[in-house]
């Protein structure tokens, strides 16, 4: 039974990695918008606004891959919306194969398509300047953080990509998620935001990973942020997962 | 006589019973369709055809009643029942960004055949799409759509096929190729259950007729049986064969409004 679930979901993963490598251009989308943030806080807002660190692209870029990975998502919202819509999830149901399989194909395409984005968007960055002294290890911990939070917003991708009546209503709730960086520590340090502002900034995920994002680049102590910061993917992970199969037993009866 | 062990009928249903929320839509469906036989399911748009196809692939579960297809109960051998079967679905269900070929190798490597490519091949080439083969199937037309979708559902041999409304929206030409694949299939002994609106494709096409509505099967039996049901005054003014057309109005009732053809 677990072979077959592993053979199921290698095979069903191989068809939906051919519909991202056949539609790039989704990559390409989903990475030009942090790459356009990115381009105008720096060399627009860049100058007015005075971060700590010294070079503003190394304050940046953590913020700027969580908004990349926010806005991926959506597409794996849309993608599992029009597997629904086609039937052709009805074709996979009605075989002698692992349901489960299925589902779990979507989610690691998700994984790939969202490593794929981050890799172009470092890499333009880097292109802009930004430098950092991590070793390979510490690289690994970034893209096992950057990893883990995809997993967790790809889970909550699922619910509505199931349950949406239209193919807006399965990637519009990733739009809240793009901006949920801008109420952070991404852009500017929370202590300079107003009393309630800075309350919801400085408790919320984004702030918390990329403090701990932002302390690994900069080769500092990470301090608390991690736990914090893995404590939300996690929790986030194991509640979307959990309601993301409960909605999917009963979608498939 | 042994014949009755092996008589067992592939598709057995009984008092099928099947509410979505407060829309009852079948109450009590009871039918039979013997091995090798091409079954129609006959009902206009919302009768539940589609409700009782899902119930029998797996998908859904009926309220109450039971079914069996190939013998397994499709509750409690639901892994036996999905071996055993194939679903062609009322919208093709097929991959739009894979080519015809890949789609007919997924099905062959998930179904875990051996020599998928092979099978693609031949199924490729009994429906006649081996020159579109390698185009994406986006690319398609809805006739070319719809046999490479049923041609999906052959993979592997299954013993039982379910096609949901095989040529709604289809041209006729089109309709006519689906016609002929579905022939095919019967003569090589797999047992077809088809659900249709159109009267014409049952005619055609079956063996036995079912007829489905207000949520129950309101008579079953060969064409020429069904034609004995019809009122025999009727059959003395038809001035030709009455059509199975005359036996579903004059069963079901005229409708006020009737669908332009
Ligand atoms: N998931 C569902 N939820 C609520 N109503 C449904 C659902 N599926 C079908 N129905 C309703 O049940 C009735 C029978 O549907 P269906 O089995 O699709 O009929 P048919 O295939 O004969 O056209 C229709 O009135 C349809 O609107
Ligand atoms: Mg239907």
């Amino acid at each position: 039974m677990t072979t077959q679930f592993f053979g199921d979901t290698a095979i069903l993963l191989g068809r939906s990695l051919r519909h991202i490598t056949r539609s790039l251009d989704t990559i390409i989308t989903t990475a030009v918008t942090p790459i356009a943030m990115m381009l105008l806080f720096v060399y627009v807002f860049g100058g007015a606004i005075s971060a700590s660190s010294d070079s503003y692209v190394n304050y940046l870029l953590p913020g700027i891959l969580i908004i990349t990975i926010a806005s991926g998502i959506s597409y794996t919202g849309f993608r599992l919306f029009l597997d629904m819509k086609s039937g052709i999830f009805e074709r996979f149901h009605s075989m002698p194969i692992a349901r489960s399989s299925v589902l779990w194909a979507h989610v690691l395409t998700s994984l790939v398509a969202n490593l794929i984005s981050l890799f172009v968007v470092v890499l333009v960055a880097l292109l802009m300047g930004f430098r950092s002294g991590a070793g390979v290890l510490a690289w690994l911990a970034v893209v096992g953080i950057l990893g883990l939070f995809t997993l967790a917003l790809t889970w909550l991708a699922v619910i509505p990509g199931l349950t949406a009546k239209t193919a807006d209503g399965a990637s519009a709730f990733a739009y809240p998620l793009v901006f949920l960086p801008f109420i952070s520590s991404a852009f500017v340090p929370t202590d300079t935001m107003p009393g309630p502002v800075r309350a919801f900034a400085e408790h919320q995920p984004v702030t918390s990973i990329v403090d701990a994002i932002r302390a690994i680049f900069a080769q500092q102590a990470v301090g608390t942020d991690i736990w914090i910061a893995l404590a939300w993917c996690v929790g986030i992970l194991v509640v979307a997962y959990v309601v993301a199969m409960i909605t999917y037993r009963r979608k498939t009866a | 006589m042994t014949a009755a062990a092996t008589a067992e009928p592939a598709i057995r249903v009984e008092g099928l019973d099947k509410s979505y929320k407060t829309l009852h839509v079948l109450r009590g469906v009871d039918f039979e369709v013997a091995r090798g036989s091409i079954f129609a399911l006959l009902g206009a748009n919302g009768a539940g055809k589609t409700t009782i196809i899902k119930i029998l692939s797996t998908l859904l579960r009926a309220d109450a009643g039971s079914a069996s297809v190939n013998g397994f109960d499709v509750v409690a051998r639901a892994a036996d029942v999905r071996e055993s079967i194939s679903l062609t679905g009322q919208f093709a269900a097929v991959d739009e960004i894979l080519t015809g070929r890949e789609n007919l190798v997924l099905v062959a490597r998930l179904r875990h055949l051996t020599g998928a490519g092979a099978i693609a091949d031949e199924l490729l080439e009994r429906f006649s799409l081996s020159d579109a083969a390698t185009r994406r199937v986006s690319e398609y037309s809805g006739g070319m759509r719809r046999r490479l979708d049923i041609a999906m559902s052959l993979v592997g041999d299954p013993r039982v096929i379910f096609l949901d409304e095989p040529t709604t929206g289809l041209d006729p030409q089109a309709r006519l190729e689906v016609w002929r694949a579905v022939r095919d299939l019967a003569g090589r002994g797999t047992t077809v259950l088809l659900t249709t609106q159109n009267l014409d494709e049952a005619e055609a096409l079956a063996d036995r007729i079912a007829i489905l509505h207000g949520g129950r099967i309101i008579v079953s039996g060969t064409l020429a049986e069904l034609k004995k049901l019809l009122p025999p005054a009727t059959v003395e003014y038809a001035e030709k064969q009455p059509t199975l057309e005359d036996v579903f109005l004059a069963l079901v009732g005229e409708e006020p409004r009737k669908e332009p053809r």
